[in-house]
């Protein structure tokens, strides 16, 4: 059983569900990021999500196009997000999950990147820009070495692509909460709860839920429905605001206050 | 006939968007096999090129530019002369019959040189739908008499300020707008680029030209010509021009912008000096650096500063189907100058790419022979970067 696997049935079996951080490797510097990483998992976080730098990231709003920018401009590149994920888990066993564009895997090779991020201690990719029709050879590239293939499923995907990726989807279902790009929302789409009820339904894998969710107020509301929450650009954007200690503190204690409402009441 | 079922050209093409898109580009697929078929659909785009764009544009036997070359007979396709000053609004004007007819009530597209934004605005004022244009905010300052025609025309212009400010960046914002908006919104992608199926889309509305311009060019000559000859920036009008004549035994020449020379890294000649990988949805040649990130591409002529290129042209570059080369900046130039002086038309700097090459491709013809040139803009859009470049005063 994975790392992923093994993490969602230790929690169902608490009746608690998954907080999933996101930050951008690399923004602002690599170190930073580590000790971001840490602290997340010392105060919560159940999974961890860490961008791939992308010059071009179509599927992301201005917050995490920012952090890529500023990582990307920092020089830092898969390989170096691959060696950082190496030295996280050193010190914990949280499933660790990469976030990238298709290009910069695709360039790198998608055998050697699936290979290289096993042996490190990846568990599984997300690649938004990579829909099922396109993903046989990293699926098997993925499979080969043991890192979990992560697909998304959108609220325009309709009842049989969601059942059909909810089969093809390794470690958990991503849905996307929003028709749109990610960011921080103060309003996630009213009938939210409804489509994540159907999609409950359709699947048999646990299902995590991203894009837009910002606050513990939204966490506690969605939390009853999914087995995971992610939250990535309200968190970035604290990395883009402070620096040091503070930054670490504050990012600290809103992991902590995203996975409140996610313990066993 | 190519695409195959999966976008693909041999290699290139697909789909690589986020998962929102996806029910969205089936559906246009599914849209345009049903409604290009129809009868009814098809008359009505007859009519509006005809009677809107001014269509057949002519084919025009450039003897004084044949002259000046002294080899081969040059004749132009006169894009120029459609409606709006361009080849863009073809594509534009089918697509938004298209979309109509999808019952979609707002358009978006992304713009580089404005010819692509003023073609989708007019099409929008003329079919009375909303719509907004992106555009780099660096090409709004190359290019303000397009803003400002767009501006007339009821579209709203979007800057666009990440990075390169220029069609590459405002081509990503246009995806994220289709992202939140797909619903009820239509993305007019302007070239032969992006997922599946707008190669195929943008190449049979672009292929008017070269269906036009082969009947033309048997009713004036009953030959075929030896050569065609167009820029590629995402290669619409190059496609539009080759596709009618793939299987006849004519050779294709694509000329990109080498900007300030290949060795320089200031250029986007996506084909003669790219590798492969995947930008904006579709699996083709691009611009990148070793770990995958897209680099800035650079011309003179906006129209061409893309660092991507049209699948179907990579598959073309594969199999030698057509040959891509480069001509500078520099070079471009005197291509402007001299169809402005023998022949009295000012050609967009995109055309004058191709206008440029013609001499370098003249000595290997006879007088026999017959080389068709894309004339895929008029200049006037280029008269301020032109008027610096050159040094002309207008005082």
């Amino acid at each position: 059983m994975t790392r992923i696997d093994q993490v969602f049935k230790r929690l169902k079996a608490k009746r608690e569900k998954a907080l999933i951080p996101f930050i951008t490797a690399g923004d602002p510097d690599l170190a930073t990021t580590k000790a971001l990483a840490l602290e997340m998992v010392a105060k919560g976080a159940d999974l961890l999500e860490l961008g791939i730098p992308f010059s071009d990231p179509l599927a992301d709003g201005p917050t995490i196009q920012a952090a890529s920018n500023r990582a990307v401009q920092g020089g830092v590149h898969l390989a170096e997000v691959l060696k950082l994920t190496g030295e996280i888990r050193r010190e914990t066993d949280i499933p660790l999950i990469l976030m990238g564009y298709y290009n910069p895997i695709w360039q790198y090779g998608l055998e050697r990147t699936a290979r290289e991020a096993a042996v490190l201690g990846v568990d599984g990719f997300i690649i938004p820009d990579l829909p099922p029709e396109e993903a046989g050879p990293w699926r098997v590239a993925a499979a080969k070495a043991g890192v979990a293939a992560i697909f998304l499923a959108a609220p325009t995907s309709g009842a049989e692509r969601i059942k059909h990726l909810g089969r093809l989807t390794r470690g958990f279902l991503y849905y996307v909460s929003v028709t749109g790009i990610t960011g921080a929302r103060m309003e996630l789409p009213p009938d939210l709860v409804t489509a994540l009820k159907e999609v409950r339904r359709l699947v048999k894998c646990p299902l995590a839920v991203g894009f837009g969710i910002s606050t513990p107020e939204q966490v506690r509301w969605l939390a009853p429905y999914v087995d995971g929450i992610v939250v990535g650009s309200a968190i970035v954007q604290r990395v883009a605001r402070l620096k040091g200690q503070e930054l670490i503190r504050e990012v600290g204690d809103f992991v902590a206050a995203l996975k409140a409402p996610l313990r066993a009441r | 006939m190519l695409p195959d079922k999966h976008g693909r050209y041999g290699r290139y093409g697909g789909r690589f968007v986020p998962e929102t898109l996806i029910p969205a580009l089936l559906e246009l697929e599914e849209a345009y096999r049903r409604i290009s078929r129809e009868r009814e659909f098809k008359e009505e785009l007859a009519w509006y090129l005809k009677d809107y764009v001014g269509r057949p544009t002519p084919l025009y036997f450039a003897r004084h530019l044949t002259a000046a070359l002294g080899g081969p007979q040059i004749y132009i396709k006169r894009e120029d002369l459609a409606h709006t000053g361009a080849h863009k609004i073809n594509n534009t004007l089918g697509q938004g019959l298209l979309a109509r007819r999808m019952g979609k009530k707002r358009l978006i597209a992304e713009t580089g040189a404005g010819q692509h934004g003023v073609a989708t605005a007019t099409v929008a004022a003329l079919l009375g739908m909303e719509c907004d244009i992106y555009m780099g905010t660096e090409d709004i300052r190359r290019q303000r008499l397009n803003v400002i025609r767009m501006r007339l025309l009821g579209s709203k212009v979007i800057p666009v300020e990440s990075g390169s400010r220029t069609l590459k960046d405002a081509m990503n914002e246009t995806i994220r707008d289709w992202v939140t908006n797909v619903r009820h919104t239509h993305y007019i992608i302007g070239s032969v680029a992006g997922p599946h199926p707008y190669p195929m889309i943008v190449r049979d509305f672009q292929a008017v030209i070269g269906k036009e311009a082969r009947a033309q060019i048997r009713k004036i000559t009953g030959r075929l010509p030896q050569c065609l000859v167009a820029c590629v920036g995402g290669g619409s009008n190059a496609m539009g021009l080759f596709h009618p004549f793939l299987n006849d035994p004519v050779r294709f020449v694509g000329v990109e912008a080498a900007g300030h020379g290949l060795a320089s890294g200031h250029h986007s000649a996506t084909l003669v000096a790219g590798t492969v990988g995947v930008l904006h949805g579709s699996f083709s040649y691009l611009l990148q650096d070793p770990w995958g990130n897209i680099q800035e591409a650079h011309s003179l002529a906006p129209g061409l500063d893309y660092p991507g290129v049209g699948p179907e042209h990579s598959y073309f570059k594969d199999t030698g189907r057509a040959e891509y080369v480069a001509v500078s900046d520099a070079e471009a130039l005197e291509g402007f100058k001299l169809l402005s002086r023998t022949e009295g038309i000012l050609p967009a700097l995109e055309s004058a790419h191709a206008v440029a090459y013609l001499q370098k491709l003249a000595p290997e013809y006879g007088k026999d022979d017959m080389i068709i040139v894309n004339l895929s803009g008029r200049g006037d859009k280029d008269m301020d970067a032109v008027a610096e470049a050159l040094e002309v005063s207008g005082d």
